[in-house]
């Protein structure tokens, strides 16, 4: 199991849980892991985050290994100029 | 409307083209002429970016008619050193990396040659005010500055 | 890649050769948009909507239409229906629909023989309006009671009961704020509001497309990535991507503005619709003022807690940003996610309110949302220095965050630079010159996330042994020096020996634009993969000539060496004998890497202006000004300095002068350079710099981008600089003349 932090303003797609354990060896497969579990993040995570694993902000890799000691968050999703 | 024919003297070349008289200098160089080196930034005489030389003075292309240029002698940054050869200005603007996306930079040159020719030693300011109405949204214009006194300096010298 | 294994002898890296494209841009060769012409070409312009927001009853083309000349006419009628998401408000930008949404939106696009032809043309079309209530401010967007923009435009993040243009709420944070603010001696609270500012690349868009009924197309067009703009045209036009080819031009600056498309669909449609004959389309300058994406207004809410020891015990943020009439354009989340990022807090909140307004919809402008977010916070900081009298630098050392400090945001940093800079800033001399009366000096700290973003390169050994890189990220700045460098030094030649080539779409795999100042980070990343595949090919013939085995061979200044048990027994063989008769020992040697790569660093900077306000005007003079910013690893210092002080001059502008001026009916009251003042030589000083360089683990030569953060710290710095030079405290954006006098008048 992973643990994935949320930002706080989605506690209420989490029945207020900000860390939710989740199982996956890919950033994907949490994903997939969360909205299984909560339902209601599919839209946020459809509308495009980010992800940062152990400190490095992940984009679009979602075939991005995670080890069940990884630091994974959950972000607003980055653009640049 | 009916066009007009004119013939100017284009980096000491003898041209001819055809004006609609709604057309700028700047839109004859670069539709009739191909000389594209001049650009546009804005059109209304506040960039810089379309400097050229007439009859010896410095002007915004893009606020000068084309059909009034009929008998002038134009300089465009296309003429600023002899084929081949690189004007001091020219090269102490790549040696001081004084241009970015370079857009701006026919403009300066151009520009910054009139200075010179005025006034061999500018001082910061000096450079500074003359190339108030050439803008740069890229440098931050201290390494073009600092091209410009360069080549100031290297010119004294050889002359 | 572990710290050690990033290497710190160079050869090639570090140094100041001549770019490669500098002689072509000074001898004004260099072909940008609007420099490119096609046989049998037309010219294309664009009538636009003079209402902030009105239905579009009725056009009308039938009298341009019957002009000598004019070819077609298209309107959002030509355009296909059904799209959804960005798609449609792409679309939607390109040309409006039932309603035209702020001042400059394009309405109606015509082609004919000449652009004086299309000018005419144009002002024949008639359009039927009725013109509907608008808003441009972001607060009075907010209202429950203001126009409805878009109707239903609030996704699943957005509370019961607010305003019909609050299309995004965040919200993210940790601890207990209310426990942090009782541990902190003073607790201030402030409002701040920072204007739209414009990117302001001299030069407009510009852009020829041609495209035949069966929907294959090209273009040539100035942008900060093809890729995006054949993804993004292909949308609005309902066309396939592979069927478009775009060849990006030189670009004559962009800082984020042109990472999207405004008209870029425009001459396709014409095109199409002209019988394939290609179109130019180039925009004027109040055009691009109008109705390119400039930055988002922002009004802004700040708490803070500090202890008598500077100690940063809680903070809270609101921000309001409005990023156009569309959805997901305003820049609130990387703001929100910005804001902190300097600071090691433990007790913090965030929370943000993405509004739609009757004004241009934003683009990307260098370091999107982290200037506004910084004026807040960082002038919030200076304000609580000031009155606990504490040294702005020091206690920006005391909360700074360092390696493996929690970010603001969530996940822990890895190596960074912060402090570093703020040692730089606090023993440069500017730090130590004594100041005069009316004078003062401000401190203020940046922050930038950097990007990898999607990636494709290839790198070929030409026969005589040198190398051509292909990369498809735009250079505005000097990327393709930096990528020429690291080339050279990966393969271990010359650097006149390397060409880079920007290329167009059918050349490469997807790239995303030169954003997130990704070009030197993404494509040096890549091209350094590329070439060690190059360089294992050439071990391996020179292997195969010697019959040894290729993992005895190593690459070692541009040649293949025998190595192990081999070792000089052989004469080694260089890049360009092994290239010389690569056709014989099997064929060309090339190397291509794709990866969206991990591990862009972070950039951190620190600012230090003095200022001299004239009492009597309320003029603020910029006397000397200094940037100290983490590099990771300065590949063309020049290049790098130069990043530093363009973005430091923009931050300038943004702070002195500019702002979009909206008049009572909504219209752009400043759409000229004249009025539209960035700034010029005369205002501005030498900008010293000071490249620090904490390498980027994440690559291999340490690179961290360096292209935004410079933007961020100047809107605050400079504030706090009047501040200090008159005790007036200016709380909004542009602090022009007038803006300053009537501060100082305030406090009498
Ligand atoms: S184009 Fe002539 S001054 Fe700007
Ligand atoms: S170098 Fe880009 S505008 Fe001057």
């Amino acid at each position: 199991m992973v643990e994935v932090n949320l930002w706080s303003g989605l506690r209420k797609f989490t029945d207020g849980a900000e860390v939710v354990e989740v199982d996956g060896k890919t950033v994907g497969q949490l994903l997939d892991g969360l909205v299984a579990i909560h339902p209601g993040l599919e839209p946020v995570i459809e509308s495009g985050i980010s992800v940062a694993v152990d400190g490095e902000v992940i984009t679009g890799g979602r075939n991005t290994p995670v080890e069940p000691d990884s630091e994974v968050f959950l972000m607003q999703q980055i653009k640049g100029g | 409307m009916s066009k007009m024919h004119v013939t100017a003297t284009v980096n000491g070349d003898e041209v001819e083209f055809l004006a609609d008289p709604r057309e700028t200098l700047l839109d004859c160089l670069r539709d009739h002429l191909d000389l594209t080196g001049s650009k546009e930034g804005c059109g209304t005489g506040d960039c810089g970016a379309c400097s050229v030389m007439l009859n010896g003075r410095l002007v915004p292309s893009c606020l000068v008619l084309g059909v009034e240029t009929d008998g002038a002698t134009i300089e465009t940054i296309e003429g600023m050193a002899p084929e081949g050869a690189l004007h001091p200005l020219q090269r102490k603007f790549i040696e001081h990396a004084a241009l970015q996306c370079g857009f701006c930079t026919p403009g300066f040159l151009v520009a910054a040659k009139a200075l010179l020719e005025k006034n061999p030693d500018p001082s910061e300011s000096e450079i500074r005010y003359w190339l108030a109405g050439n803008l740069c949204r890229c440098t931050g214009y201290d390494k073009i500055v600092r091209a410009v006194q360069d080549a100031a300096a290297e010119m004294r010298g050889a002359a | 890649m572990a710290k050690d294994e990033i290497t710190k002898e160079f050869k090639w890296i570090g140094t100041t050769p001549d770019r490669p494209d500098g002689l072509d841009k000074v001898t004004g060769r260099a072909r940008y948009g609007a420099d490119f012409n096609l046989p049998n070409m037309l010219y294309a312009a664009v009538v636009r909507s003079p209402h902030a927001h009105a239905k579009i009853l009725k056009i009308d083309a039938s009298k341009a239409l019957a002009m000598k000349g004019v070819k077609a006419v298209v309107t959002r009628a030509d355009l296909p229906e059904g799209l959804t998401g960005e798609d449609l408000y792409l679309q939607e930008n390109t040309l409006a629909g039932e309603k035209a949404l702020y001042d400059g939106h394009a309405v109606a696009a015509v082609a004919a023989t000449s652009q004086l032809l299309a000018n005419d043309a144009a002002k024949l079309i008639e359009v039927e309006y009725e013109v509907l209530p608008h808003v441009t401010d972001v607060d009075k967007a907010m209202a429950k009671d203001a126009p409805v923009i878009l109707p239903d435009c609030a996704d699943h993040t957005v509370p019961e009961g607010m305003g019909p243009n609050v299309a995004r709420m965040i919200e993210f944070g940790r601890g207990d704020l209310d426990a942090g603010y009782a541990e902190a001696d003073l607790v201030h609270e402030q409002s701040y509001t920072t204007e739209a500012t414009h990117q302001g690349y001299i030069e407009p868009h510009a852009a020829v497309g041609q495209m035949g009924s069966d929907g294959k197309g090209e273009m040539w067009v100035c942008t900060q990535g093809q890729w995006f703009i054949r993804k993004m045209c292909s949308a609005v036009l309902g066309t396939d991507p592979a069927q478009l080819r775009v060849t990006p031009s030189e670009i004559g600056g962009g800082f984020g503005g042109k990472t999207t498309i405004f008209m870029e669909p425009l001459p396709l449609a014409l095109s199409k619709k002209a019988g394939g004959r290609p179109v130019k389309l180039v925009m004027s300058r109040s055009d691009v003022l109008r109705a390119t994406g400039p930055t988002a207004s922002a009004s802004m809410d700040v708490k803070m807690g500090m202890k008598k020891d500077g100690t940063i015990t809680a903070a809270q943020v609101t921000f309001r940003m409005q990023g156009g009439p569309f959805p997901g354009a305003s820049p609130v989340g990387e703001a929100l996610s910005c804001a902190f990022a300097c600071y090691d807090i433990p007790n913090l909140m965030h929370v943000g309110y993405e509004v739609l307004a009757n004004r241009p919809k934003c683009a990307a402008y260098r370091a999107p949302g982290s200037p506004m977010a910084a004026y807040a916070v960082e002038s919030m900081v200076d304000e609580l220095c000031r009155e606990l009298s504490l040294d702005p630098i020091d206690v920006r050392l005391k909360n700074g965050v360092k390696e493996g400090s929690r970010a603001s945001y969530g996940p822990k940093f890895k190596t960074i630079g912060l402090a570093e800079t703020l040692e730089a800033a606090k023993s440069h001399p500017n730090y130590a010159v004594a100041l005069g009366p009316n004078q003062g000096r401000g401190v203020a700290s940046g922050f930038w996330f950097n990007h990898g973003g999607e990636t494709s390169v290839s790198l070929a050994i030409s026969e005589d042994g040198t190398a051509q890189v292909s990369v498809g990220t735009p250079d505005i700045g000097g990327s393709r020096a930096s990528i020429a460098l690291m080339t050279a030094e990966t393969l271990g030649i010359p650097y006149e020996n390397v060409r880079v080539n920007i290329v167009e779409t059918g050349a490469l795999g997807v790239n995303e634009p030169t954003h997130g100042s990704r070009a030197t980070f993404a494509s040096g990343k890549a091209m350094w993969e590329a070439a060690n595949q190059a360089i294992k090919e050439m071990c391996k013939r020179a292997a195969q000539k010697w019959d040894i085995d290729p993992e005895a061979v190593t690459w070692k200044d541009g040649a293949a060496h025998p190595a192990g048990d081999n070792a000089g027994q052989f004469e080694p063989m260089s890049i360009k004998e092994i290239a010389a008769e690569m056709g014989k020992t099997g064929g060309p040697i090339s190397g291509h890497h794709e990866s969206t790569p991990s591990g862009a660093g972070p950039s951190f900077g620190t600012h230090v202006v003095d200022v001299e306000v004239d009492p009597e005007t309320g003029r603020v003079t910029v006397l000397r000004y200094l940037v100290t910013q983490d590099a990771g690893r300065a590949i063309h210092p020049q290049y790098v300095e130069g990043q530093y002080q363009g973005g430091a001059a923009q931050g300038i502008g943004w702070a002195l002068n500019e702002g979009y001026i909206y008049g009572e009916d909504g219209r752009l009251q400043n759409s000229v350079f004249l009025d539209y003042r960035v700034p010029v030589a005369s205002d501005l000083p030498m900008i010293d710099t000071v490249i620090v360089e904490v390498p980027n683990p994440g690559h291999p030569f340490g690179v961290r981008g360096v292209g935004e953060t410079g933007i961020t710290p100047p809107l605050p710095a400079i504030a706090n600089a009047i501040h200090a030079a008159t005790g007036a405290r200016l709380r909004a954006l542009p602090m022009n003349p007038p803006a300053v006098l009537a501060a100082i008048k305030a406090m009498a």
